[in-house]
């Protein structure tokens, strides 16, 4: 039965957890607009999205782990799901001191990105009442 | 997530330490001996992206501040005891026009960063009423 919710919340979850990530990238970018050589990076979220869901990397490869040939190695630590999702941004203006940083487009995916999770969370807590609906049967 | 306030926790800091040096450099734009005896020179702060957190997130922070290399205005003031002998005044090398230009700057990107933290913030607080 709790598998049931689980499974009914995962798609919801999964674009929250994304929507974070972004934010945080986001944050990033506009942390860092006067940072000389930063590059501004960010998540195509469709794709991203589509990957997560289906458990791939960015490539549509799946996390790759090392090949051991003694039990002694090192196990590599794979990334994560959302890091391999990141992507540098196209240049929209050249500066001089080999910052990518667009503040404006920045700025406005913020905004964007912030509203979209508010939209997520609404959801989240919309199908949470439909489920206690049901549960009490009233 | 809340890793994006620590992101924009070091800009912030970062931000600041920008707007001590220009405030610095303007006060000390006409400082014709600094505390070491020689003219004032500009001070400018390096900033360097640094990973925080442990899926790609960066933040700022300044590494260095460094002493501008432009080169020191000269001024005619015979009457000035710190005149050479022909009667020139070595001036503190601060350009107001530029460093005025900085503080706008650094002060805009404060608020877009101390904008981001709110929204972030009220976001969370969002997130904790889940189901209620």
């Amino acid at each position: 039965m709790i598998d049931r919710l689980d499974l009914e919340l995962r798609t919801e979850q999964t674009a929250l957890n994304l929507r974070a990530y972004r934010q945080e990238l986001l944050a990033s970018n506009i942390a860092n607009a006067d940072t000389p050589y930063f590059k501004a990076k960010d998540i195509d979220f469709k794709s991203a999205f589509e990957n997560i869901l289906a458990g791939r990397g960015a490539g549509g490869i799946g996390n790759v782990d090392l090949a051991r040939t003694s039990p002694a190695h090192i196990a590599g630590q794979g990334t994560g799901l959302y890091e391999p999702q990141a992507k540098y941004r196209t240049e929209y203006q050249g500066a001089v001191d080999g910052n990518t940083v667009n503040i404006d487009v920045e700025r406005s995916a913020f905004a964007e990105n912030s509203i979209h999770m508010e939209a997520m969370l609404t959801f989240i807590k919309g199908s949470l009442k439909d489920m206690q609906t049901a549960i009490q049967g009233q | 997530m809340f890793n994006v306030f620590n992101i924009s926790g070091s800009a912030l800091t970062a931000q600041s330490a920008r707007l001590n040096a220009v405030a610095s450099n303007l006060a000390n734009a006409d400082s014709v001996v600094g505390a070491d005896g020689k003219p004032y020179r500009a001070k400018q702060v390096v900033f360097q992206a640094t990973p925080m957190g442990n899926d790609g997130g960066n933040g700022v922070r300044v590494t260095q501040v460094v002493e501008s290399a432009a080169p020191l205005r000269m001024t005619y003031d015979p009457a000035s005891p710190a005149a050479n002998s022909d009667g020139y005044v070595a001036m503190p090398n601060v350009n107001v026009v530029e460093e005025m230009v900085n503080m706008i700057s650094a002060s805009r990107a404060y608020q877009t960063n101390a904008e981001v933290m709110s929204a972030t913030k009220s976001l969370m607080l969002k997130t904790l009423a889940i189901g209620q």
